[in-house]
């Protein structure tokens, strides 16, 4: 249908978008290439190719220990924002109780409260719990800060599920639990599924809260991204951040293949 | 388990007060419990702190930091540095969101990719592009002076420049969202009819589309402006000590002084600023249409 | 039933609108294939037709949303092929409206006004005069929100004429209305229309409504006319099993035709009937299968013993029910096949007949129309 007589200018909108494409795009796949450079220094174009800095990373100690570190904690976060966050999921779209306007606020916070005031917040009290520079302490601020993301994303799904098909389960004899196990969740695991995902990314890119809360023994990988910007800048950072580009953008065509796989979207 | 019917009385429990409570209700009990004590207890400690480090501090901490023409300097700082992040993000941002609105939906499901990814993707690898890019022996340098169009580096780094150009790239996506969302429920019969009534396509956007969109418009700039305040890596990395904005200054405090109650009565000053920005976004626009983008867009 | 008494053009004068060959093809499936249409000047012509058949296509095309694929669209005697909507200078009254939210009653019908640089001045004035004509004087201020279905219905009216459009195009407009609003908003429109002395197109696909409101309706099938004619036209002579099956109700009785000059005969079975040349509507019906349409009113249900006058065929039928509509009773009765007929006779008269009767249903050699079945 030739609605051309609709837009004001159609050519310039065009050339418009494809710089903003090009705007959010291409900064970020510039280190790619960086990461084989042959030189010393981070210099663009890089003069040769070469893998010395993968095999750096490879190498060094605190690299390793820190691509382990993130992915655990990611990992587990992932684990329980998604319990945690369906859990709340179900309890926000489905429950009554006093409060509950309030508790939906609580849940949702951790999306609006400017993040070093999490930060600041976390560590002065985490300190005294003593589960700075551990696993545990990172988990628990990841996963308030992941859980609100499964919760939207499982609650989307709860609302547009059609009750009729868990009455239908009831009246052909299955209890609450049975019509949960074999016909609810089923059709809100992309949700649930998705939801992980995100919180495995919003642990694994996490930055500002994890400077604070770990240590020199333990760190993720970000805050060792971190140190190293600020002070030495060979190429081996943006081997490292490659990699870690790799990682989410792995997590991510995930995220479209569970959508895609989606039922009734 | 259905809640319609009858079977929804026998599992809510009337509770005193006319209150009711079901059996879904205790599912959120974890979670409610996990974010009360790993997430909003360290808040209300880090408030309280900022009135007793010191101790009987009162409000000191805030009296310091409002007296001192520094910090002050710094607040305003951030506002100016958020505000012009929002509009920067704004004027590229609609046109986008408009492309996205006019294509076929394969393309414009394309152009939302292309909005996501970076979204999702890690905040100091995008940063460190930035850094990357933008020194003085970074890319744009080096192709400007290899074609010889330049014979001094341009200084595009630890300046405000830089600084709005990181954070503009990455706030994007959170400007385009929203706006879409708004967009694509404009009826076009709503342009056809002003193009009836013979309205040109210029008219017709000006008059009709626009209106129609600002909500959208309200909710990505209150959004943006908002994030941008707390920024902390992007302007750190990307700018020098002249563009401190807040949240760094209250790293350094905490950091680097140990001034635990100062950086607290900052950290609370700059949570009570966005309190207040979002509760009149509120008024201007429901908020569960920005998150409503996010959720549906995500 | 449907407005004789409109003052139409002359036959002599130009065409307010003509369409020939009008095309229109998504991908390959033709939407609209090939129409051709002549409206004179003040008629109100109807576009009546299942979804889908292609009336709103046609009519986006006449409005210039929709760029036809072939033929050519003439709006008093100008060729519009290259004339995009904003310059064509007719008015349209969408479906659901599409009042601009954002703007009240007075500023929407104000629009169309701005956008033809008309002095503010006057703007006011003709706003008013748009509302009195709508009778919505005072509800100008409000916003459409706050208007119910007809009053938005009456601002979108108001809306599409206020700058004189000598065409009015109206895509359903009624639809969203509940029967006795929709009635008394048909007369309205027609009303409205006539003191404009406007050319009005109008789409619907309540056959009712058509007739009502109409001096001429185009049956629209598959994206062709298939007849066009006033609403005693198509009632009383359709052209077509698909146009008679849409006007109206009626019996259908097919059989084998074979002519014989100025007439001929229907066999069904063990039925043979004469068909008087009044039935032939003045058409060439080629011998083999056809169908005699006969109206409800036009059967006479009868004993199964009386004589069967002079002029007139039988067929036999038990009665099924026998519904009473107030003014009328209508009598269902299944024929020897299992065929359904419907019968209509006047509460005053009759009521003899119960469920279970086993009747005859008699009709005149020159009642209904006898057409080509298939």
């Amino acid at each position: 249908m030739s609605d051309s007589w609709r837009s004001p200018n159609r050519v310039l909108l065009v050339a418009l978008g494809g710089l903003t494409v090009f705007f959010l795009v291409v900064p970020t796949l510039i280190i790619v290439p960086m990461g084989f450079s042959s030189s010393q220094i981070l210099t663009f174009p890089p003069p040769g190719w070469s893998l010395q800095w993968y095999e750096k990373m490879l190498t060094d100690r605190q690299w390793t220990t820190g691509f382990l570190n993130s992915f655990q904690v990611a990992t587990v976060t992932a684990i329980v924002s998604t319990v945690l966050g369906t859990m709340a999921a179900l309890g926000m779209v489905r429950g009554r109780f006093p409060g509950k306007s309030l508790a939906n606020a609580l849940i949702l916070s951790p999306l609006i409260v400017p993040v070093i005031v999490i930060a600041i917040g976390m560590f002065s009290l985490y300190v005294r719990w003593k589960i700075t520079g551990s696993i545990v302490g990172l988990v628990a601020a990841h996963s308030a800060l992941a859980i609100p993301f499964v919760m939207i994303n499982v609650a989307t799904g709860l609302r547009t599920l059609d009750r009729n098909l868990e009455m239908a389960a009831q009246n052909l004899g299955a209890g609450p639990g049975r019509t949960f196990m074999r016909v609810t969740f089923p059709l809100i695991l992309p949700g649930v599924l998705t939801g992980a995902l995100f919180a495995f990314l919003t642990s694994w890119d996490e930055v500002v809260v994890a400077i604070f809360l770990t240590t020199a023994k333990f760190r993720t990988l970000p805050v060792e991204m971190w140190e190293q910007v600020r002070q030495v800048v060979d190429p081996t950072v943006a081997a490292v951040a490659t990699m870690v580009l790799a990682v989410t953008t792995t997590v991510l065509l995930l995220v479209f293949v569970v959508r895609r796989q989606a039922p009734a979207t | 388990m259905p809640l319609t019917g009858p079977s929804a009385g026998r599992s809510s429990r009337r509770l005193r007060g006319g209150w009711t409570i079901n059996r879904w209700a205790w599912l959120a009990f974890p979670t409610i419990a996990l974010l009360v004590v790993f997430f909003l207890a360290p808040l209300v400690l880090m408030s309280l702190r900022s009135i007793t480090d010191p101790p009987n501090a009162g409000l000191a901490n805030y009296r310091t930091f409002f007296v001192s023409e520094a910090d002050v300097r710094v607040l305003a700082n951030t506002f100016y540095i958020a505000a012009i992040s929002t509009v920067v993000c704004l004027v590229i941002g609609y046109p986008y969101a408009y492309l996205m609105n006019i294509v076929p939906p394969r393309m414009a499901g394309v152009l939302l990719i292309v909005v996501l990814v970076p979204f999702w993707s890690s905040l100091l690898v995008r940063t460190f592009a930035w850094e990357v890019i933008l020194r003085d022996t970074g890319v744009i340098n080096s192709l400007l002076i290899s074609w010889g169009l330049i014979s001094q580096p341009l200084s595009l780094i630890r300046n405000t420049l830089g600084v709005i150009l990181g954070m503009s790239q990455i706030l994007l996506p959170f400007m385009v969202l929203p706006l879409f969302a708004v967009m694509r429920r404009i009826d076009p019969e709503y342009t056809r009819a002003a193009a009836n009534l013979g309205a040109p396509p210029a008219a017709a956007f000006r008059r009709i589309f626009v209106p129609l969109s600002l909500p959208g418009v309200a909710a990505g700039t209150l959004l943006v402006f908002v994030l941008a305040l707390g920024f902390y890596i992007t302007p750190t990395i990307l700018g020098s000590p002249r563009e401190t904005m807040i949240s760094r200054f209250i790293a350094d405090q905490v950091q680097q002084r140990l001034d635990w109650g100062l950086g607290s009565a900052m950290a609370v000053i700059l949570m009570v600023v966005t309190f207040i920005a979002l509760v009149l976004a509120s008024r201007v626009v429901r908020l569960r249409d920005v998150f409503g983008a996010l959720e549906d867009e995500s | 039933m449907s407005a004789t008494s409109r003052p139409v053009g002359e036959a002599g004068q130009r065409p307010a609108l003509v369409l020939r060959g009008l095309t229109k093809h998504y991908g390959g499936v033709p939407a609209v294939a090939g129409l051709d249409l002549e409206v004179r000047r003040g008629e109100f012509v109807t576009l009546l037709g299942p979804s889908g058949s292609g009336k709103t296509t046609t009519l986006r095309m006449i409005a210039g949303f929709t760029l036809q694929t072939g033929g050519t669209i003439e709006i008093d005697g100008v060729d519009m092929s290259r004339v995009p909507p904003y310059r064509r200078d007719v008015g349209m009254i969408f479906q659901n409206y599409a009042l601009f939210p954002h703007m009240t009653a007075a500023q929407n019908i104000a629009f169309p006004l701005e956008m033809r640089r008309v002095p503010r001045s006057e703007i006011k004035r003709r706003v008013a005069d748009a509302l009195a004509l709508v009778k919505l004087t005072g509800f100008g201020e409000r916003y459409p929100r706050q208007l119910s279905g007809g009053q938005q219905q009456r601002v979108a009216f108001a809306r599409a004429v206020v700058f004189g459009p000598r065409l009015l195009l109206m895509d359903e407009p009624l639809g969203a209305l509940d029967k006795k609003l929709r009635e008394a908003l048909q007369l309205e429109v027609m009303h409205f229309s006539r003191q404009l002395g406007a050319t009005v197109i109008y789409v619907t696909h309540d056959q009712e409504e058509a007739l009502v409101m109409s001096d001429r309706i185009a049956i629209f099938r598959d994206g062709r006319i298939e007849q066009l004619g006033t609403g005693e036209d198509l009632y009383n002579r359709p052209v077509s099993l698909f146009v008679a099956d849409f006007i109206g109700e009626s019996n259908i009785l097919r059989g084998d035709f074979t002519g014989n000059g100025d007439g001929g005969w229907l066999t069904r079975g063990s039925w043979r009937w004469q068909v008087g040349s009044a039935s032939m509507a003045g058409r060439e019906i080629a011998d083999g299968a056809a169908a005699w349409v006969i109206r409800p009113e036009h059967l006479r249900v009868e004993s199964s013993g009386a004589a069967l006058s002079d002029g007139r065929n039988a067929i036999d039928a038990d009665v099924k029910e026998v519904l009473y509509l107030g003014a009328t009773r209508k009598i269902e009765l299944t024929l020897p096949d299992g065929q359904t007929a419907v019968g209509r006779e006047s509460a005053e008269a009759g009521g003899i007949w119960r469920s279970g009767d086993r009747v005859r249903l008699s009709w005149a050699i020159t009642d209904g129309v006898v057409v080509a079945d298939g």
